[in-house]
């Protein structure tokens, strides 16, 4: 057995299912030993971005640890935007490159680079194999820092020799990693003195950020929430942590949240932080976020501890044991939160989402809420989304209840992010109808991962809300750059998205107003096949509310009597 | 606000790298970095000075924490702990001024590494403070070359009889 044959054995023991990868000159004994055979399957994405992004989608769809291949050099750095974007946004991922052989490396040979050393500020770990005898321990070591602690993005770079090298396999039962040690349970004392707290806030809130997702927590969560009677706020990145049917979920604070949602997070008298880093779209200007409020900051990471906001009760463990054993000491007074929840119904009520519903124009909102109603009550439909306007309007107008059912690039806001994630989402989630809500900047940057989509028979329906800008910069430039529209036109009409999407043999559909867009959507997420469907939507939209950057929190921007463009 | 940290760290290529990188990424001043083998062969010790508030610290130690080759991570409190380092000086040294030099050494107990027909190579090994002092002294009479290792520490000998039970990580 060679190098090579090992690194697949280790995949297998790991019980990973699928890779998406593409190949190259110094990973081809690794591809040519997966022709020997393997139980993996390998999804050939049309580009290591796509590969990157398609391995982050499966992991936050399934809740295992993603793995991405590619050739040394170019295939490399193409993959340092999905590791940047699983970095920032804790995505467990193995990424294993190849490298050019050991006697070469630091001659600048041919697709060499220094790929451990350009993603050290954003890999958890990085291994370069220097020894074939070293490979199957360095890939469970791999698995086990990716996933475990705080998940994040590892990567094992093997030289081709490495790959090429015999070896007497031996898979290792145990792991050794000395200075690997992530916390096993919160602290006792420390979990005690936050249920008293919560216990005695009046306002209490629960913060709730993606590591709640990652821990697997979400029943915990729930369990928590209904025993304490608490309103529960999700970000971006716990969106589906938390059913968003259920009558204590409060919506989603930041930049682009609900006015009654900052206003519960930003009022409250006690903030449960659970999995989450007080990230500035969620904060705002910091000085003035949540000022009366004590602060219970619940994470698997020390170092977020009273990393941007200082946490008056601190627990460091596994979110699972914490919030279960939380829950288990919590001994609530009846009925204590209820003026405060009534006080959160009473601003949803005040001020709900709004938008201009006139003219004859096809209005970006809309199509997201024909999305929901075409899918509501639906559990098992998963959706991801690109970066940007429709990131935004999906989050506010799309309702899941089901964990790991909304997929996107929160932390890094990598544009493009949707398509891919979409295809390894439903590479984790065959039986589930994956939507992938995009803008048409964002297809432009990974469209051709359609042809996966198609050629791998991982059927996506992509929904572009298409304003034919650059449409957040947009809004930006029209707010805060007086109007000096700058370089953002795209064009609604070049290119053609649904002569496009039959190009890459999926089915197109082009939606100018209402009952075009709900024909459209209703064929596609009916048809089970690759689809796009163009949206094109009144690009003078801006996305509301709006809490500028730098600016409190409780000063979110409202449209329309408050909106500073429209009114 | 300056503080000296010792860190363990498993010896393997990038290492120090990681741990270099790290406080470049946080916007994290290093003052001195000394580096160098310990009584195990596989764990170096890294010591550093850096300039931050005691809040920043904490995050310093514990984003170190979360690095897989970093074992252990403890400030060298002023108090508690043995700093020394060592500098090499190349001072012009006529002969009317040797002696003169020569005295200047005996009182900070360094001694001559090396000896040309124009200068002196000194070596010193003491509290950076004390180094700080000579070259201060020997400067006027022509300083050509100075290398300093940065500070080492250890936790004083009191402490670490306490510290010997502890297993390294």
């Amino acid at each position: 057995m060679n190098g090579a044959d090992a690194i697949l054995r280790m995949l297998e023991a790991e019980g990973v299912e699928v890779m998406f990868g593409l190949p190259g000159g110094a990973i081809l004994p690794l591809y040519d030993a997966m022709a020997r055979g393997t139980t993996v399957r390998h999804v050939l994405a049309r580009h290591e971005q796509g590969a990157g992004h398609m391995a982050e989608g499966y992991a936050r769809a399934s809740g295992r640890v993603g793995v991405a291949i590619a050739t040394s050099g170019p295939g490399a750095t193409n993959l340092v935007t999905p590791i940047a974007d699983a970095w920032m946004d804790s995505t467990p991922l193995v990424c294993i490159t190849g490298q050019v052989r050991s006697h070469l490396i630091g001659t600048d040979a041919f697709q060499e680079c220094d790929i451990t050393g350009i993603t050290i500020p954003i890999v958890k770990h990085s291994w370069l194999v220097q020894d074939v005898e070293e490979l199957p321990h360095t890939l469970k070591a791999a698995f086990h820092v990716a996933r475990t602690g705080r998940c994040g993005p590892v990567l094992v770079d093997v030289p081709r020799d490495v790959q090429e090298a015999e070896l007497e396999f031996v898979p290792p039962d145990t792991v050794s990693l000395p200075g690997w040690k992530p916390p096993r349970r919160g602290h006792a004392r420390q979990i005690a003195a936050a249920a008293q707290a919560v216990a005695a806030a009046e306002r209490p809130i629960l913060y709730v950020g993606g590591g709640t997702l990652n821990a697997h927590a979400t029943d915990e969560l729930l369990a928590l929430a209904e025993r304490g009677r608490l309103p529960v706020v999700t970000t971006l990145m716990a969106k589906s942590a938390f059913p968003e049917s259920h009558e204590l979920h409060a919506g989603w604070p930041g930049m682009h949240g609900p006015k009654w949602s900052n206003w519960a997070l930003n009022k409250a008298d006690l903030i449960v932080a659970v999995g989450a880093r007080f990230d500035d779209r969620v904060t705002g200007k910091l000085s003035a976020f949540a000022p009366g409020a004590t602060v219970v900051h619940l994470d698997v990471d020390a170092a977020e501890i009273s990393k941007i906001r200082h946490a008056d009760i601190p627990v460091v463990g596994p979110l699972k044991s914490v919030l279960a054993e939380l829950a288990r000491v919590l001994e609530p007074s009846p009925e204590r939160t209820e003026p405060w929840l009534r006080q959160i119904a009473d601003w949803r009520e005040q001020f709900p989402l709004r938008y201009r519903r006139d003219g004859e124009r096809l209005k970006p909102q809309r199509v997201l809420e024909s999305l929901q109603e075409l899918t509501a009550g639906r559990d098992d439909v998963v959706w991801t989304t690109g970066v940007g306007q429709h990131q935004m309007w999906a989050m506010q107008y799309i309702e899941c209840d089901r964990p790991r059912t909304f997929i996107s690039s929160g932390g890094l806001g990598t544009m493009g992010y949707g398509i891919p994630a979409a295809i390894g989402a439903k590479a984790a989630r065959p039986d589930a109808t994956v939507i992938c809500v995009d803008g048409d900047g964002c297809f432009q940057m990974t469209q051709q991962e359609l042809a996966t989509a198609v050629l791998e028979e991982l059927p996506i329906v992509v929904v572009i809300v298409n304003n034919g800008y650059l449409g957040m910069v947009r809004q930006w430039q029209d707010m805060f750059f007086d109007e000096r529209f700058s370089q953002i036109h795209l064009t609604q009409t070049v290119p053609d998205y649904a002569l496009l999407a039959r190009a890459y043999g999926a089915l197109g559909f082009t939606a100018e107003n209402e009952q075009e867009l709900e024909d459209a959507l209703a064929e596609a997420v009916a048809s089970g096949r690759t689809c796009v469907v163009d949206a094109r939507v009144d690009p003078r939209e801006h996305c509301f509310p709006m809490i500028p950057a730098g600016a409190a929190a409780l000063d979110v921007i409202e449209f329309p009597a408050e909106d500073p463009v429209n009114a | 606000m300056k503080h000296t940290l010792s860190v363990l760290v498993e010896n393997r290529p990038g290492a120090l790298m990681r741990v270099a990188s790290l406080f470049a990424r946080r916007g994290f001043n290093i003052d001195s970095l000394a580096v160098g083998p310990t009584e195990r062969h596989d764990v170096s010790r890294i010591t550093l000075r850096v300039d931050c508030e005691h809040t920043s610290l904490e995050q310093i130690e514990k984003q170190m924490h979360k690095l897989v080759n970093v074992l252990r991570v403890q400030e060298l409190a002023p108090g508690e702990s043995v700093e020394r380092e060592l500098a090499l000086l190349k001072v012009a040294a006529p002969a009317s001024k040797r002696s003169e030099l020569m005295a200047l050494a005996d009182v900070f107990g360094a001694q001559v590494a090396d000896l040309g027909p124009d200068s002196i190579v000194f070596q010193l090994v003491g509290t950076p403070e004390e180094i700080d002092s000579f070259e201060e002294l020997v400067r006027p009479h022509g300083l050509q070359e100075l290398g300093r290792t940065g500070r080492l520490g250890l936790s004083r000998a009191a402490r670490s009889g306490a510290r010997a039970q502890t297993v390294l990580v």
